[in-house]
């Protein structure tokens, strides 16, 4: 306390003693993650996106097996190299849905604190608002990776248990395959993020899952009306195609590698954090 | 000590704060007194950094808001009580703000206690009532043991007993030699408490004075006389130093003379009264006043009630009776 503070009564007396130093990031990360651990909606969503994206890819892949199963051999023979080769895919399908789930976290993260009013709380206490963002930022794509992962392992091990029943399943140590189940993980920390970006930028929560569902799922959707000239360039740079480079593995001439199309996804993810950042900075709030 | 220079904030074309300048000093209760949408929330929150001002500044203990090293330290604020995350019990609500400022856990309890929320610390803050709210709001402002406090209408929509013991918690802040600055748009309300008042009007300053003065210099006293001899009256009043500031029909509002000289002036010249009554136009009124000058005149100031007054004796006329 600044000595004009002291009024002519004398010293206040205070109940806890004079600090040194200066709040910072630290303080800001616990308080984010006691936010984070301390609603309901977190729990909701996370245990969704594990439960629809498992249960999606679970189905999926069951199916592919029915399918197998039912064949004469003769077909069986032809079929399983075919089914061999995608079982790691197949067996993350249901991250199509999750990252939308995941979407739904990443923007609820910021807008849920202004549509509460709890962003006026948070920023009296502590006014540095870079040092919110970014700890929210942190504690966010912290709970998002460990989900992502989780899901990302779980999907692919129980799909790989049904492919296994026909002997169709691929093992992690294969080539690529550790690579494509890390990358689910990594892949649905980025969605995450880029709508936690997109959410700190529109702050309400309708309008930022809108957004985001738009950018990562119907834009993906409307690139395959595109004529084909125009497919070959605009494809990869859709975020979903970019992005899911790293476990789709898509073979296609026209995309990216795996590594290089999940960079530029964590550009885009990056462009609308930085967005979000500047005018979480800058507005009145 | 919150200090005020030129501070300005305009939303579009509308001046929210206009050049207000003002020093908030510790040790008492300052209230901070305008008609709603005066600008007294706006200003709030740009003490407390949440606006930025399009001109002038506004510093607390010296520095600006956001440069503080440990701002719940320093500053406890309870802009309104919805700005917590319904979904989040008042324990863990306390507790993210008190880990942001490194403050320790037990402190959580503490604040608890003291706004009476123990009971109900695991209860998520949605299903809270009101004065609940209103009471977890003060908890997070009293949370880092600040030497200013800032409340924006906190007694708003409370019953008697939870308006007597904020305004008892107040007394008490400010009896420890804190800042207390408290807004209002009931005049009534600053009269119990505040020691001192700033009164904006269109997001000017219109006053910053203590209350005594306020009082001293805006209350009209006046009486109320009906009789059938206005005229006589009326000359009689004038005579002996009153003033009539009003006349219609047969019904006279005289300033300037307390009523027992008003009926014994009456008496000793032979008018016949049917009425006479004394009233004191309530603060409430007399801000009121005060305020809707600002309105009308721009530049109000004390006194420019008093031309306002005579324009209109419509409120000295329904005023209560002191």
């Amino acid at each position: 306390m600044t000595a004009t503070t002291q009024t002519a009564g004398g010293p206040l007396a205070r109940a806890l003693p004079t600090p040194a130093g200066r709040a910072g990031f630290g303080g800001a990360l616990r308080s984010e993650f006691t936010k984070i651990r301390s609603v309901r909606s977190t729990y909701w969503t996370l245990a969704a996106m594990i439960v629809i994206t498992i249960g999606i890819s679970a189905l999926l892949s069951w199916g592919r097996v029915q399918d197998y199963a039912s064949q004469p051999a003769a077909i069986q023979a032809h079929m399983a190299a075919r089914i061999t080769s995608r079982a790691t895919q197949f067996s993350m399908f249901g991250l199509i849905l999750g990252q939308l789930v995941i979407a739904v976290l990443g923007a609820l993260t910021i807008t849920s604190e202004y549509s509460t009013g709890m962003i006026r709380s948070s920023l009296t206490v502590m006014p540095r608002r870079g040092v919110v963002f970014a700890a929210k930022a942190t504690v966010f794509t912290i709970v998002a990776l460990a989900a992502g992962l989780v899901t990302s392992f779980g999907s692919y091990f129980i799909g790989q248990s049904i492919f296994a029943t026909q002997h169709l399943n691929s093992t992690i140590g294969q080539p690529g395959v550790l690579r494509a189940v890390v990358g689910g993980g990594l892949f649905l920390g980025a969605c995450g993020l880029l709508s936690y970006g997109i959410g700190a930028v529109l702050r309400h929560t309708a309008g930022a899952i809108t957004a985001s569902v738009a950018l990562l799922f119907v834009l993906f959707v409307l690139a395959g009306f595109l004529p084909n000239s125009w497919a070959v360039h605009v494809d990869k740079w859709i975020p979903f195609n970019a992005g899911a480079a790293i476990w789709e593995n898509l073979s296609g001439v026209n995309m990216f590698s795996p590594w290089v199309g999940f960079g530029v996804f964590c550009c885009y993810a990056a462009i609308a954090v930085v967005a979000g950042g500047i005018l979480f900075r800058t507005r009145d709030a | 000590m919150i200090e005020a220079q030129s501070l300005t904030k305009r939303f579009g074309d509308k001046t929210a704060v206009d050049q207000l300048s003002f020093a908030v000093e510790p040790g008492r209760i300052t209230g901070f007194l305008g008609p709603n949408g005066a600008g007294k929330t706006t200003t709030m929150r740009l003490i407390l950094g949440l606006d930025r001002p399009t001109h002038g500044s506004v510093t607390v203990n010296g520095k600006e808001f956001r440069q503080l090293a440990h701002p719940m330290r320093e500053v406890g604020a309870l802009l309104d009580a919805k700005a917590v995350h319904g979904g989040r019990s008042a324990y863990n609500h306390l507790l993210c703000l008190a880990q942001s400022n490194n403050l320790p856990r037990r402190r959580v309890g503490e604040v608890l206690e003291l706004v009476g929320l123990t009971e109900v610390a695991r209860k998520r803050s949605n299903g809270f009532s009101l004065g609940m709210g209103q009471r977890l709001g003060i908890a997070a402002a009293l949370l880092g043991d600040p030497a200013i406090l800032m409340f924006d209408e906190p007694v708003n929509g409370l019953d008697p007993e939870g308006i007597l013991w904020i305004r008892n918690l107040m007394k008490r802040l400010a009896g420890q030699g804190r800042t207390v600055f408290v807004s209002s748009h009931l005049m009534s309300e600053m009269e119990n408490t505040a020691d001192h008042l700033i009164v904006i009007g269109r997001g000017k300053l219109i006053a910053d004075c203590s209350v005594a003065d306020f009082i001293e210099r805006n209350s009209v006293q006046a009486v109320r006389v009906r009789t059938p001899q206005a005229d006589a009256l009326v000359a009689t009043v004038r005579r002996a130093g009153g003033s009539v500031t009003a006349a219609t029909g047969d019904t006279l509002v005289v300033q300037g003379l307390a009523a027992e000289r008003v009926g014994d002036l009456a008496f000793d010249n032979g008018i016949r009264l049917h009425e006479l009554t004394s009233a004191q136009a309530s603060l409430e009124e007399a801000f009121m006043e005060l305020t809707a000058a600002s309105v009308e005149f721009r530049a109000g100031g004390p006194g420019a009630e008093d031309l306002a007054a005579a324009h209109d004796d419509d409120r000295v006329r329904t005023g209560g009776v002191a």
